[in-house]
Parts: C-alpha cells; sequence; structure tokens
C-alpha cells in the first residue's frame, strides 16, 4: 500500500513537471489527440487492475466516467477539467498521509510513550483505578513478601510491610505519595490480568480484582546480611549482579517502619534535622575518599596506557602551595609502583599523579564515568558532584586526585562503577523488577537485562581490577584476602566537616567478588565509620561470608 | 454492572469499527444496490451505538434530562434520515451517515460529562440541521452567489478586525454575536466566507495577478487571527487557502511558495508572540511548565494513557479532570473512556469524511462550486488534523475544537452547515451543466 501511494505521488510529481503545462496546452501543440488519449496518458490504467486498486483510485475512476461526458463548450476544453484532477490526487494522498501520522503517533504513544507519562508524579487519575482492584503484592526474587494489601471485613483495606524497616526505602510507601518500587511500579501494581472468569466471579460477589504482583530482583538473604551487618551506623549499602544489572540488595539506615508511616509522618516533616526518608543509597551525596583512587588511576592508564612507569618514594607528606597532604594515620609508604600506591592507599602518590595528569584529564575521565549525570535508575537519585576545572587551584586539584576535594558521589554511583569494571567494562542497565505475575501466578511480562553503556574499556577494566585485587591481597582490604571466591575492592576513609566543626571520617568500601566471573558488585558506606579497613570492610565481609555460606 | 460496561466498551469499539469499514467499502463498491445495503447497516449501527450507550446512561445517571435527551436524539437521527430520503432523494446519504456518527459519538460523550451542555449541543443541531434543509435551496435560487467576489472579503476582514479589536481590549477574548442564546463566533462566519471569496476570485481569473491578490486577501485573514491569538483558525484558513489556490490552478509551485512563506512566517510568529512560543514549550516538554501551560496537555496525556487500547469504560474514566474536555480535549476524553482503538476509527470516519467531500468536489463540473466545496473540505480535514494532533502531542496545541463532535454552538452550526452546502452542491450536481450553459449565456 505505502509502495503504491510512494508510486502514485511520484506519478502526480511527474504528472507537474511534465504532464500539466503539455496539457494546459494540450489542444494547440497535438490537435490529433482525442479524448482517450489524454485520459490514458494522465490515468496510469495499470492502476485499475485487480491488485492495485484502492480508495485514491476510485477517486480517479469516477473522474474519468465524467470525463466521458461529452463537453459541447468549446472555449472550454474538457482537457481543463482533466487537468484539475492531478491536484485532488495529491491532496487527498497528503491529507491521507497526515491523517495516517495521526494514527501512527496514537499506536506509537500506546506502545511507546505511554509508561512514562503515566508514570509522572504528577499523574493522579491511576488512583481511579483503585477503586476497582486491590493494589498487588510486592515479593523478592526469593519468594518473600515484601508488601501486600490486607482487606478487613467492612472492606478497608491496610497496606502491609512483614520486614518493616528493613526494606522501608526500595519498597517505599503509598501514603503521602509514592517512593521506591511501590511508585515505579505503581501501574503494574494496579492492573489486574486475572482470567476473565474469576474477574466475572468477583464481579457478582462484588469483590474488587487483585492487581499484579511484582516480583523484585532483591535477593531477601542478601538483604538481611547487608541491613544487619551495616547494624547501627547511618549509611547504606548497595549490591548489583554486575553481569546483568539486578539490584539484588539496597538498605539505608536510619529508615523508618512503612507500616506506621502514616501516623508519624507529620512529626518527620516537621523536624528539619530528619532525613529517615532519605534514601542514602541512591540520594546520600558522600565525599568519594579513597575509593575516587579508581577514577584517578583510570585518568593515568588512559594517558600512559599502562601502569608500569609510575614510581614514587612517599614520605608520608607532600606540601603544595599552602596545603600539606598527609597519608591516612600518618603512613610513610616509602618507595612504591602505582599498585603499592593504590593497594596502600597512598595519598601523597595520587597527589602527585593529580599534578601529572591536570584537571582537564581528571574531568574527561570524569564526565567518562557519569559524574554529573542521571543515574539509570527509576529510583529517586541524585547526580554525583564534580566541580574541578582548569581554573582550580592545584590544591584543589590534589585533594580531588585522591578523594578528597569538592567531589561528591552516591554509593549507588560508586556500586555502578565498580559493577562494570567486574563486567569487563560495561555497565548493565540497573533494574529493580524481574517480573510482573497475575494474581495467581501466571508471568505477564519479565525483564530483560539489557547493557547501559561501556564505561570502560576492556583493557581498562582488567587492569583496574589488578589493582583491586592487590588491595585485597596485600593492602587495605587485607581482611578479605584468602576466601575461596575471591574479592576485588577498594576502601576509602572519606574525611568530612561535622556539624559542630571537628573532623569526621565516613568508612568505604567498594569492589566485587570472584573477579574472574563475578556474583556480587557493592558498595559500603558507613557514616563516621573511621578508616575503611576498620568498618566498611568488616560489614562487606560479614555480607559476603553469609552469602557464600562460611 | 462493572461487567456490563466492560462487555459494553468491546461493543463500542465493534460497532465503530464496523462503521468506519462500511465508509471505505462504500468508495470501492460500485453497484447501487450495494451501496444501499452498506448504508442501511450503517444505519443499524448508529442505532445500536445509541441503545447501548442509553442502557449505560440510563443505569450509571439516571435522570429525566437524559431520558428525554436520549428520545430526542433517537428522534433527531430517525426524522433527518427520513427528510433526507423524501426531500433531497439524490442526497450523498453516507455523508448523511458519517454526519450523524460524529453527531453522535459526541453526544455520549458529552452527555457523560455534563447533561446540561448535551442538551444545548442537541437543540443546536437540531436547529442547524432544519435550518440546513433551506440552503440546497438558496444554492439553487442565488445564482448571484459566485458574483459577490468582494463582498465576501469584505465582511470576512471586517468580522476579523472585530474579533482583534476586541481581543485587544479584552485579553483574548473571541468576538462573537448571540441569538437566541445561542452564541456563534464570528471566525466560524469568516470559514465560509473565505472560502467564498477564493472560489469566486479563482474560478473567474487564474492568472498570476489575480492569484496574488488573492493570497493578499488570504494573507490578511490569517495575519489577523495570529493577531487575535487564535492560532488554530489562522491555521486552517492558511492550509485551506494553499489547497485552494493549487486545485484552482494546478501549479504546484504555488503551495510550494505558500507553505515556504508560512514557515518563515511561522518562524517569525514564534520569535514575535509570547504566546506562540508558550504553546511551543508546552508542546516539546509539557512537565517543564505543567503548573501553566502545560497544564491541559499533561492532563490529556494522562487521559489518553489511562484509557489504553480499550478504554477504561464508559463511565469509569475520569474525563472531568481534563480541563475543557467537552470542547478542545474531547478527543482525550474519548480516548480515556473508549480507547485508542475507537478513537482511531472515529478519525477514520473524518478521513473517509474529507475524501467523501473530494470526490464530490471532483464531480462537480461549475469551478466556483468545484472549489467551494474542496475549500470547506480542507477546513473540515484541517481542524481535525490540528485538534487530534494536538490533543496527542503530535503538533503544538492550537486550541480548535473537534468539528461535530465538540461541545460548543457555533462550531457544530457552521460545520453543519459547511456539509449542507457540499450537500447542496451534489444534490444539484446533475443541473449545473444547464446552469453553466445559462450564466454564460447571461454574460
Amino acid at each position: 500500500m505505502e509502495r503504491e501511494l510512494g508510486e502514485d505521488i511520484r506519478r502526480i510529481m511527474r504528472e507537474e513537471e511534465t504532464g500539466l503545462p503539455e496539457k494546459e496546452e494540450g489542444p494547440q501543440l497535438f490537435p490529433g489527440l482525442t479524448d482517450e488519449g489524454i485520459g490514458s496518458a494522465i490515468f496510469d490504467e495499470e492502476a485499475y487492475d485487480e491488485e492495485g486498486y484502492d480508495e485514491e483510485d476510485d477517486l480517479l475512476l469516477i473522474d474519468e466516467d465524467l470525463l466521458e461526458e461529452p463537453d459541447g463548450d468549446a472555449k472550454e476544453p474538457a482537457g481543463r477539467k482533466r487537468k484539475k484532477n492531478g491536484p485532488y490526487l495529491f491532496i487527498s494522498i497528503a491529507f491521507g498521509i497526515l491523517f495516517l501520522m495521526l494514527i501512527g503517533h496514537l499506536i506509537y504513544f500506546h506502545v511507546k510513550l505511554k509508561d512514562n507519562i503515566l508514570n509522572s508524579p504528577y499523574n493522579r487519575r491511576q488512583n481511579a483505578q483503585a477503586e476497582h482492584i486491590t493494589r498487588g503484592k510486592i515479593m523478592s526474587y526469593d519468594g518473600m513478601t515484601l508488601a501486600r494489601t490486607e482487606t478487613d471485613d467492612e472492606g478497608n483495606e491496610t497496606r502491609v510491610y512483614p520486614y518493616a524497616n528493613e526494606y522501608a526505602h526500595v519498597i517505599g510507601y503509598t501514603t503521602h505519595g509514592k517512593s521506591g518500587i511501590e511508585s515505579i511500579a505503581n501501574y503494574e501494581l494496579l492492573t489486574s490480568h486475572t482470567n476473565l472468569i474469576d474477574q466475572v466471579i468477583g464481579e457478582f460477589r462484588q469483590k474488587k480484582s487483585p492487581g499484579d504482583t511484582v516480583v523484585t530482583t532483591l535477593n531477601a538473604g542478601l538483604m538481611d546480611a547487608a541491613y544487619y551487618a551495616l547494624g547501627d551506623y547511618r549509611g547504606a549499602v548497595v549490591i548489583l549482579d554486575p553481569k546483568t544489572g539486578r539490584i539484588l540488595a539496597m538498605v539505608s539506615r536510619p529508615n523508618f517502619d512503612p507500616n506506621t508511616l502514616a501516623y508519624v509522618w507529620d512529626d518527620m516533616v516537621a523536624d528539619p534535622s530528619n532525613s529517615q526518608l532519605v534514601n542514602r543509597a541512591t540520594q546520600g551525596l558522600y565525599p568519594p575518599g579513597s575509593t575516587f583512587k579508581i577514577a584517578t588511576a583510570l585518568a593515568y592508564y588512559r594517558r600512559y596506557g599502562s601502569f608500569e612507569g609510575f614510581h614514587y618514594d612517599c614520605t608520608g607528606e607532600l606540601t603544595i602551595d599552602d596545603l600539606t597532604v598527609h597519608c591516612y594515620k600518618g603512613a610513610v609508604h616509602g618507595e612504591e609502583t602505582l599498585k603499592d600506591a593504590f593497594a596502600h592507599s597512598c595519598n601523597t602518590a595520587f597527589s602527585e599523579i593529580g599534578l601529572m595528569l591536570g584537571a582537564q584529564r581528571l574531568t574527561a575521565v570524569a564526565d567518562s564515568l557519569m559524574f554529573g549525570e542521571q543515574m539509570p535508575t527509576e529510583l529517586y537519585s541524585s547526580k554525583s558532584r564534580w566541580s574541578l576545572s582548569t581554573s582550580s587551584p592545584d590544591t584543589e586539584l590534589v585533594q580531588t586526585a585522591f578523594g578528597q576535594g569538592k567531589t561528591l558521589v552516591t554509593p549507588f554511583h560508586m556500586a555502578l562503577l565498580v559493577s562494570a569494571i567486574a563486567n569487563d567494562g560495561v555497565l548493565m542497565k540497573p533494574y529493580l523488577i524481574d517480573h510482573i505475575e497475575n494474581a495467581g501466578g501466571r508471568v505477564i511480562s519479565t525483564k530483560k537485562p539489557a547493557a547501559y553503556r561501556r564505561l570502560f574499556s576492556e583493557n581498562e577494566a582488567g587492569a583496574l581490577t589488578e589493582l583491586m585485587r592487590a588491595v585485597v591481597e596485600e593492602g587495605s582490604a587485607n581482611e578479605l584476602a584468602w576466601r575461596s571466591y575471591g574479592v576485588a575492592g577498594k576502601t576509602g576513609s572519606a574525611e568530612y566537616t561535622k556539624s559542630d566543626g571537628s573532623i569526621g571520617t565516613h568508612s568505604w568500601f567498594v569492589g566485587f567478588t570472584n573477579p574472574d566471573d563475578p556474583d556480587l558488585a557493592i558498595a559500603v558506606i558507613a557514616e563516621d565509620g573511621g578508616a575503611g579497613s576498620t568498618t566498611a570492610v568488616p560489614i562487606a565481609s560479614a555480607i559476603f561470608r553469609s552469602y557464600y555460606g562460611e | 454492572m462493572y461487567l456490563l460496561t466492560q462487555i459494553a466498551r468491546f461493543l463500542f469499539i465493534l460497532f465503530v469499527f464496523l462503521f468506519a469499514l462500511m465508509d471505505y467499502t462504500y468508495l470501492l463498491r460500485k453497484k447501487e444496490e450495494k451501496k444501499k445495503r452498506l448504508i442501511g447497516r450503517q444505519i443499524r449501527i448508529l442505532y445500536l451505538m445509541l441503545f447501548l450507550a442509553a442502557v449505560l446512561i440510563l443505569i450509571n445517571d439516571f435522570s429525566i434530562l437524559n431520558a428525554f435527551l436520549l428520545a430526542g436524539i433517537f428522534l433527531y437521527i430517525g426524522i433527518t434520515l427520513v427528510a433526507y430520503r423524501l426531500i433531497y432523494p439524490r442526497a450523498s446519504m453516507l455523508l448523511v451517515n458519517n454526519m450523524l456518527f460524529l453527531l453522535l459519538v459526541g453526544f455520549i460523550m458529552i452527555i457523560r460529562m455534563d447533561s446540561s451542555e448535551a442538551l444545548k449541543q442537541f437543540v443546536i443541531a437540531a436547529a442547524g440541521t432544519v435550518v440546513a434543509f433551506l440552503i440546497p435551496v438558496i444554492i439553487r435560487k442565488a445564482r448571484f452567489l459566485p458574483r459577490l467576489t468582494w463582498l465576501y472579503a469584505a465582511v470576512g476582514i471586517l468580522a476579523l478586525l472585530g474579533v482583534f479589536l476586541l481581543a485587544r481590549m479584552s485579553g483574548g477574548a473571541k468576538l462573537s454575536i448571540s441569538v437566541m442564546g445561542i452564541t456563534i463566533q464570528f471566525s466560524e462566519i469568516v470559514k465560509l466566507t473565505l472560502v467564498f471569496f477564493m472560489a469566486a476570485k479563482l474560478s473567474k481569473d487564474r492568472s498570476f495577478r489575480s492569484v496574488a491578490v488573492t493570497a493578499v486577501i488570504a494573507a490578511v485573514h490569517v495575519l489577523l487571527l495570529v493577531l487575535s491569538t487564535d492560532l488554530g483558525t489562522a491555521l486552517v484558513f492558511f492550509i485551506a487557502a494553499i489547497v485552494m489556490v493549487y486545485v484552482a490552478t494546478g501549479r504546484a509551485l504555488y503551495p510550494a511558495a505558500g507553505l515556504v512563506a508560512g514557515a518563515a512566517a511561522s518562524v517569525g510568529a514564534y520569535h514575535l508572540f509570547g504566546h506562540v512560543r508558550q504553546r511551543v514549550t508546552a508542546f516539546l516538554d509539557p512537565f517543564s511548565v505543567y503548573d501553566t501551560s502545560g497544564y491541559q496537555i499533561a492532563q490529556a496525556l494522562f487521559a489518553i494513557g489511562a484509557g489504553g487500547w480499550f478504554g477504561t469504560g464508559y463511565y469509569l474514566g475520569k474525563p472531568n479532570s481534563i480541563p475543557v474536555a467537552t470542547k478542545d480535549f474531547i478527543f482525550a476524553a474519548i480516548c480515556e473512556e473508549f480507547g485508542a482503538i475507537y478513537a482511531i476509527a472515529v478519525l477514520l470516519v473524518s478521513m473517509s469524511m474529507y475524501l467523501l467531500i473530494v470526490t464530490i468536489s471532483m464531480e462537480l463540473s461549475n469551478p466556483f462550486y468545484r472549489l467551494v466545496a474542496i475549500g470547506l473540505g480542507t477546513e473540515y480535514a484541517t481542524q481535525v488534523f490540528l485538534t487530534v494532533g494536538g490533543v496527542t502531542k503530535f503538533i503544538p496545541m492550537t486550541g480548535i475544537t473537534l468539528p461535530l463532535v465538540s461541545y460548543g454552538g457555533s462550531s457544530v452550526i457552521s460545520t453543519i452547515a459547511m456539509l449542507a452546502i457540499i450537500q447542496g452542491l451534489y444534490v444539484l450536481r446533475v443541473d449545473e451543466a444547464r446552469m453553466e450553459v445559462m450564466e454564460e449565456a447571461d454574460s
């Protein structure tokens, strides 16, 4: 059909270019041409065979009938009328195409754009669905119910969260707006795919249809391990499967109990110092500390093509302008390679690298690693901040190079970076919803893993993995060495200024297990937890032990 | 009850789709008998739709007014169909069916949102249809119509000048006159006068000079409307003018130049006028200006999305949460409760209506009436494209109603009148040859 339309248009174009002027002066130029002759010149006879017949041709047909009528007026030859049919056909097709484009757009809207629009936080319309559909369940991948709706005898509905605080941020809430999976999958939870018979029976009993069940990628065992390993520390743990992008665990403390949120909401919101509602995993912005040395090392690798050429003699301190850089806790690392400096997290060596590379190269690397970019997740998330520029003083340059400076990152961002390193440089698009089932357990749709972007070349990923293995084997995360599954990672001890003016230290660990065939990518931050090796590494260690069943 | 609505929603989709399908098969059929049978089937579908809607309306929202209104619509459809057969047996019954179909689709949607608006719409449509029966007679008697060239131009420009001045004074209001409680917008009248002017001018003289003069007059119309912030109608006029020049002259150069000039003017308008920029911003990202100009379109998109392919079901959506849902955004309301497939069928009927008008225009031999028919038809098609495109965020919103479907007195009247004119031309097409000879004998 489209091909024919195209041909029709081309035919008209031809007519316009050549046919029309000819026809206008037809009687003079070709006095011998009969009516029939002109007719067949204008109308492609082939268009009338059975297959090629369509409504536009029909328009022509009617007109051809008209042409048969004799026209007695000598001054107005029949050709004058005939020449106008080209424009008619053209206009019919033009408007036909416009209408088909409208229809096409409407179809495209429903196939492609609809879900995004419907999930807009401005959309209050879905609540209308709730009158006919009971909000569906949210389950962990290993079959635990994380949220369900209970209906009492009078038909009052209560949303129940069996794990209370543990899943508070990632599952979210439905009172006072929505967050977490409750928000992301709102549409699915309020859509019912039960079979028609059940719907009919429910209709006669005046019962609501049960909404679909959302099965998440969350692993209840890992969630438990992460939640209890973090203990009373404020902070967050994010765990992903590097090969698929599945989010296996996401914990943030302090938290809240979504079961009772409605009662305490007003007090919570009234207290400005309260941050229980903030999902620190995706929204918390922290100085990266030494975990940023991954990026600085990458910048060096991109500049020089290998880590081999770097040697440095650490004396424990380095002075640039009015700033004196110390290694953490006054350590002196002596003669070292880049691998040694990375493993022992030597600040002075990385200050030197920062000076060697300059702000421009560091910024280029940060840009390629999604600093200042929206994170690829539907959860509420913060963009990591990068403020270094070529006009920044050297003092800021060196601080940025070893992870202090003004750079701020989210734990989720760090987890994505290490998961990309684990997956040979490719970041998989992180996701939280594995599949949707109807209330009876029949699978409606399944999410498939998809690559998001290549962040590192394969060589870069391999080189960085070597550095991160050294951190575990001989460096600051030595506690994780000699495990059957193997760990690569980086610790961080990020200094920050407390509200009372004193200096505190956030404890970081980022890394992944089983580097040859990666299982878990992890980011741990414990606020004010001291050095990475004293708090975050043991937290990660506890999680790994639980996961691998040691 | 919920179940009944669920079944009804698929029946509605089935009905409109069959109706649309018949529109197209009609164009392919050659035998009169088969055509007649199709027309009969379409009428049965119209009544089935009305019956189905009536059951749901009376269950969900019973009131004496609604009951009377439904009975009134029942009678209106019947009387219109019978009257056409009695008075104008040669009229295009397909055109009548399409008109009744679109009016019915509109009624079903409006009555569910606002019964009193539905009542007004019904009274206007009925009165308009009665008056429209006179139009073919007028066309037959009033042979001087093609000669009033400059009167049409004068009336059009004066009316729009009035609109413009009032818009300046009262800040964007549209000028209208009120006759017996029915307000008629001037721009709706000008829709007819502009087409008549262009048809009169171009049917007499197709020289470059004449085309240039026509273009200037048409441009004055368009400009006055742009200045009065009525962008939708301005575009309708613009497209109709281009199509008419093209059909009259057969030269592709004219419409091409027109479109280039139009594109340049649009860019100019974007930079010159704040209200144009606002619409474009709301089109590009309605959520960025959600609290102001993006609100309407965002609500419309939520509604269309909520409807999905099959709709939420009659009385199960929230079309009242869409601003001006019975007028500019009625297409979104239809999408919500009846679904995208139903809406697409309605679009297909609108498209067949245009193709039918083009066919009728081609069958006419009097050049003046040929141009009138194609001009009016193009105005109709442009209006449908602009309003549906705007509501679905395919193009920026231009604030225009869906002819025959939307609530709005003057729009319904002018569309019914427009169809009556085309109908009149169609009825008289046989006499035309004679008329032409007589006209030439006159001059």
